[in-house]
């Protein structure tokens, strides 16, 4: 998103390589984005797209949602919140409709945090605006797809969510590729607002292309008794990614849950973390990843930082390695910076135990099915805030991406 | 129903049993007795196929067939079934699930719902197999799992190890069902084999006969509460001068 005082500190950012994860050379890139034609309902989307799109948790119909989004390479396809206190538009549209978005732009991300950051504020493609106004219990989730079909192509967008004070909101993020397309480039800001006593959950499942280049930058601010929930699930095949999305517990009492569910083939390098900052009395924060690597290589970081008296975080990675060729390597990090901080972490890497596969298949499971049971059940992460629906539909998903893993 | 002949096993290098020939037939409930050490645990987990237990020779046959050869699964769906002295935990396989795929996958038809209500275990299903289970419950989870799947040779390993007085009745009730206790036994279409150390299931189950496994292989047979008052009188050190 592009805003003359953030131009500047982006232009100097724009060569900044990142912390982590491989250097991506941006220039090599593609702008030149084939243009899509606007919809008006996603059953309009072409068969091909949104069976795509379904993998990744996109309804092809509007009935089970309060609003959907999607958006093609540079187009933004569809924006319609059909729910009462619901604002979902194109960020542009955002920018021109609220003179107050100004104040949200850039504001969690800083622009210069390294060159994703400042390609996006400089090259922008749209990107989702999302708004639950106060007060306003969206219990439907809304969902969002963004999707690349230009083979080469850069797609840099920026999202801004906001849920107003005492507000629920549930969304679900797919992002995905055009089948048969290889590589290209996504980068996705997205910057979280909680307010007082407002609760969002927000669910991404990504499904790249086995050349895609993928750098997410998100930031959470949760305030006074917020909760923020972010759920992700990646278990197909990307050349590099690499995200550490970052939740800032600013309120007392606000909450924040990660949950990761990530399945790495041959060919794929996955660095993903979680940060949870808690800055506040009594704020809270769980950490969960799942890691699984078929020959690729995952990098699983989670960073809790306790910065207030009486916080309380817990921060779980768990392992699985099936093949020869695979490594997963778990970082945790726990900075206690105040007393009376209760901060703890389990971290586990190793191949399946054979004595729990003797066990299930003493029930009769052959050796592939005790494996498929013990690799599902290894994936399931319990996210006890996400809606009963959503959690069904986000299990269904994991279910679907590892079995076409397999 | 079970016919061991000869049968010698060893893991590596180690020979845990040699010669071992022992019969369970139709309707008939095994007990099966012997120190620490012995190779019970072993010798239920060969016949049942686990890996890693090395059959020098001999030879299982179970309902007339060779069976030797085939893997652990492949013999629980012919009909037989363990219950684990020591279950393992699996982290994130719901014990509801679980039954639920062996229902399916045995066609037994049972509802996993009722069966855990009469194993006391209706709470667990949503719990992880066996996290955090007490040593009683994870008895039961084990004989919960035996309903599931209803073989007709059921294999019992220390049903009453590590399980409070107050719930042995309740495992003892739950083993006479899975072997139709309830039949005359020209009716029943199970059979069974039960280790105990300690001997206190068999107030709740009889047994029709026992052996007595030690130093290496049988060491003799007989009526199991006769054999049991032996062990229980002179240890299992009359046991061998007995044999000599």
């Amino acid at each position: 998103m592009r805003t003359l005082k953030h131009e500047k500190k982006a232009a100097g950012a724009l060569k900044k390589p990142a912390a982590l994860g491989p250097d991506i050379d941006i220039g090599s890139y593609g702008r030149d984005a084939p243009v899509h034609k606007n919809i008006e309902n996603m059953d309009e989307l072409q068969p091909a797209t949104l069976e795509r799109a379904r993998a990744v948790g996109i309804e092809g119909s509007d009935t089970c949602r309060s609003g959907s989004f999607f958006q093609s390479d540079h187009t933004v396809m569809l924006a319609r919140s059909m729910h009462e206190g619901l604002e979902l538009m194109d960020i542009e549209e955002a920018m021109d409709t609220h003179d107050w978005l100004d104040d949200y732009i850039w504001k969690a991300v800083r622009v210069d945090a390294d060159k994703y950051t400042a390609e996006a504020a400089l090259r922008p493609d749209h990107g989702y605006f999302i708004r639950a106004l106060a007060g306003a219990r969206v219990e439907m989730p809304l969902q969002a797809c963004l999707y690349m079909s230009g083979e080469g192509l850069a797609q840099n967008v920026h999202n801004i969510i906001i849920a107003e004070e005492g507000s629920e909101l549930h969304i679900i993020t797919g992002c995905t590729t055009a089948d048969g397309m290889r590589g290209g480039l996504h980068i996705g800001v997205s910057e979280f607002y909680i307010k007082r006593g407002a609760r969002l959950t927000f669910t991404m499942i990504h499904n790249w292309a086995p050349d895609m280049a993928v750098r997410p930058r998100s930031v959470a601010i949760v305030e006074e008794d917020g909760l923020f929930l972010s759920t992700y699930v990646c278990m197909n095949p990307v050349r590099t990614l690499q995200l550490y999305p970052t939740a800032f517990c600013t309120g007392p009492g606000a909450t924040v849950r990660f949950g990761s569910v990530l399945v790495a083939q041959e060919g794929t390098s996955m660095d993903v973390g979680s940060k949870a900052v808690l800055e506040a009395p009594g704020a809270k924060a769980e950490i969960v990843s799942r890691a699984i690597t078929r020959g690729g290589e995952i990098t699983v970081r989670g960073h809790l930082v306790g910065q207030s008296p009486g916080v309380k975080g817990h921060l779980e990675c768990r392992g699985l390695i099936l093949s020869d060729k695979g490594t997963i390597n778990a970082v945790p990090l726990l900075d206690g910076k105040a007393p009376e901080i209760e901060l703890s972490h389990e971290a586990a890497v190793g191949k399946i135990a054979e004595e729990e596969l003797n066990y299930l298949t003493a029930r009769g499971l052959s050796p592939e099915e005790a494996t498929s049971a013990i690799v599902t059940g290894f994936l399931d992460i319990d996210m006890p805030e996400l809606p009963e629906g959503l959690a069904k539909e986000m299990k269904k998903a994991v279910r679907l991406g590892d079995s076409s893993a397999l | 129903m079970l016919e061991v002949r000869g049968l010698s096993v060893r893991v590596g290098q180690r020979t845990l049993f040699s010669e071992v020939d022992l019969d369970v037939r139709l309707g008939e409930t095994v007990a099966l007795f012997g120190p620490n050490g012995s190779g019970k645990t072993s010798l239920l987990k060969t016949i049942l196929g686990l890996p890693g237990f090395q059959v020098v020779s001999g030879s299982i046959l179970f309902k007339g067939r060779e069976i030797t050869a085939l893997a652990a699964h492949e013999r629980a769906a012919l009909g037989m079934g363990l219950a684990f002295q020591h279950p393992v935990t699996v982290r994130g396989v719901r014990l509801g699930d679980l039954l639920d795929t062996i229902i399916e996958k045995h066609g037994t038809g049972a509802s996993a719902k009722d069966i855990a209500r009469l194993a006391g275990l209706e709470d667990f299903l949503d719990r992880d197999l066996n996290l955090g289970f007490s040593g009683g419950e994870a008895k039961r989870s084990e004989l919960l799992q035996l309903l599931a799947q209803d073989p007709c040779f059921v294999m019992f390993d220390e049903p009453d190890s590590g399980v409070d007085l107050g719930s042995i009745s309740l495992v003892g009730e739950i083993i006479n069902t899975l072997l139709q206790k309830d039949m005359r036994r020209a009716e029943r279409r199970k059979a069974g084999m039960i280790i105990t150390h300690a001997g206190h299931i068999l107030d709740h189950v009889n047994a029709d006969r026992a052996y007595v496994m030690m130093d290496g292989g049988i060491l003799c047979s007989g009526n199991p509460l006769d054999l049991l008052e032996d062990i229980r009188t002179r240890g299992y050190k009359g046991c061998m001068q007995c044999a000599r």
